[in-house]
């Protein structure tokens, strides 16, 4: 499981769960769950455009889950029909790309459900890249992100606009759900951006515990689910999805007893 | 634009009859889960479709079958969960149900041997249909003209207002559940045409577009079947159409589908707008 070429997807991993984890706690904290869904969705054409024309995997991803988040502050992040439309589109622009790329069969299924394996070098670079940029937004920009969610009326009062800030976290969680997606698939970069997030806050009540308890919920979900694909050979998007909601149940139990 | 020998090949003409039995369930059952707000409960209902018809393909049987089954389980239970299962606590579990559809489609491949498993469950596969799958749509199309014809002024006033209904004597229960069964059947066939992930752009595209166009239910429900119609006969003309257009590979055609579904649902918005100034 820790031979030499396993090093890079190690690392990927590892990256993903940081980023992933600090998006979550403020994905939970500011009720966010939608664009947590529809941001990865939206980046699923940038990795199969990648795939079309040979730009870097990264470089797609983060292009198309910028434009994305653009277009969600355009519609108001709303959970209406609408919308549903707009991603129905995106990813069927992405179902195309690769079906011009000729290369469909092999990676429809990675691109939805997560592919860790096929990680090269230059993509360790690129991921190491989004995970700092997300990292040191996030921490950068805590205490905003924090009282416009809790307290708008507030936030507004001392001068901070709330739609702005919308709108930077949308951005903010479109370059996480960039750096998820050739991990986790589009599918499932919801449950490792949305679920130990959800399970901390669950859990703890002081905002740094909170933060540190969802990185290390993702780091563990991540890690796990990595070991476990490596031994079975099951794909890790399985993983992912099943020791998430295992997690997110466990935490309403431990809150509940 | 080249349709030399179209209607001839066989499974364009089952694709063509497939997709007509969608457009005529999908259209009607649409405007009903517009008219109820429901348009993201379809498109879960969809992820959990899914593992229908992976499951389904493992068992060797149609992957239509699998769809209705769990779209017909996943109906009834998001309605138990209405009002008290939104949000992040939903989002989580439905995880864990597309990490199960991961595990199967993966299953499909290595154990039953069946290459492009998760293309075809995700993004549908209208041009490899077995001819089973027109007997599930045209049994599906009678069952949503006879609800319509025998309940469509009860299933419209449920869904506009149920509180009205209950007081004018319906029995919205009843009505509620027929509507669950619809949206199963109508989630199951536009998943066979165009996949999972895509199939809740048949169901409320054209009547989101129809709605925009008209208030009048009847005939919102009209001209939501005729644009999904179009949309569908349109998009697998073009995906024939599109054999050349990039040297070696054919344009899918629940691409061409979507797309043309998203362009109707512009222009009436477009056009609503244009006789408003």
């Amino acid at each position: 499981m820790f031979e030499p070429f396993m090093r890079e997807p190690w690392a990927v991993v590892t990256l993903v769960a940081l980023a992933a984890g600090m998006v979550g706690y403020f994905v939970a904290l500011r009720g966010a769950g939608f664009a947590a869904h529809a941001l990865p969705m939206a980046a699923f054409p940038g990795a199969a455009f990648a795939a079309l024309t040979g730009v870097s995997a990264y470089a797609g991803l983060a292009g198309f889950a910028v434009l994305g988040a653009l277009v969600l502050a355009w519609l108001r992040a709303r959970q209406d029909a609408a919308t549903a439309l707009v991603l129905g589109g995106l990813m069927a622009l992405g179902a195309l790309f690769l079906s011009l790329s000729g290369a469909y069969g092999n990676q429809v299924e990675g691109l939805l459900f997560g592919q860790v394996f096929a990680v090269g070098r230059g993509e360790v670079w690129a991921a190491l890249a989004l995970a700092l940029g997300v990292a040191a937004l996030l921490l950068g920009l805590a205490r905003p992100l924090t009282l416009s969610a809790l307290a708008p009326e507030l936030f507004a009062l001392s001068g901070g606009r709330t739609g702005l800030m919308e709108a930077v976290f949308l951005l903010i969680v479109a370059l996480a759900a960039a750096l998820c997606l050739p991990v986790t698939g589009a599918l499932l970069a919801f449950s490792l951006m949305a679920g130990p997030g959800a399970a901390a806050c669950l859990l703890a009540r002081r905002p740094g515990v909170a933060l540190g308890l969802s990185v290390a919920l993702a780091l563990g979900i991540g890690w796990g689910s990595m070991a476990a694909a490596y031994e079975s050979g099951w794909p890790v998007g399985f993983f992912v999805g099943a020791f998430t909601a295992l997690v997110y149940v466990a935490a309403r139990g431990l809150r509940r007893g | 634009m080249s349709l030399v020998g179209f209607f001839d090949a066989g499974s364009v003409r089952l694709a063509l009859a497939v997709s007509a039995a969608a457009a005529c369930v999908c259209a009607p059952v649409g405007v009903l889960a517009v008219l109820r707000g429901q348009s993201f409960a379809s498109h879960a209902l969809a992820d959990i479709a899914a593992a229908g018809g992976a499951a389904a393909l493992l068992l060797g049987v149609s992957p239509g079958v699998g769809f209705l089954a769990l779209s017909l389980a996943g109906a009834f239970a998001l309605a138990a969960l209405e009002g008290r299962g939104r949000g992040l606590a939903t989002g989580i579990v439905l995880g864990g149900g597309l990490g199960l559809t991961a595990l199967l489609l993966f299953l499909d491949q290595t154990r039953a041997h069946i290459g492009g498993a998760a293309g075809g469950v995700m993004f549908g596969s209208l041009f490899a249909l077995a001819p089973s799958a027109l007997v599930m749509g045209g049994a599906g199309a009678l069952l949503v003209l006879a609800a319509f014809g025998l309940a469509g002024r009860g299933l419209v006033f449920a869904s506009l207002s149920p509180e009205l209904a209950r007081v004018a004597g319906l029995r919205v229960r009843g009505l509620g559940a027929l509507y669950l069964v619809l949206l199963a059947l109508s989630v199951t066939l536009g998943a066979m045409s165009l996949g999972a992930v895509l199939a809740t752009v048949l169901l409320i595209g054209p009547a989101l577009a129809a709605l925009r166009l008209t208030r009048r239910p009847v005939r919102a429900v009209l001209l939501a079947g005729a644009l999904a119609l179009a949309a569908c006969w349109g998009g697998i003309a073009l995906a024939w159409a599109s054999y050349g257009w990039w040297p070696g590979h054919v344009w899918p055609v629940s691409f061409f589908i979507t797309f043309l579904v998203l362009g109707e649902y512009g222009a009436a918005r477009a056009g609503r707008r244009a006789r408003h100034v």
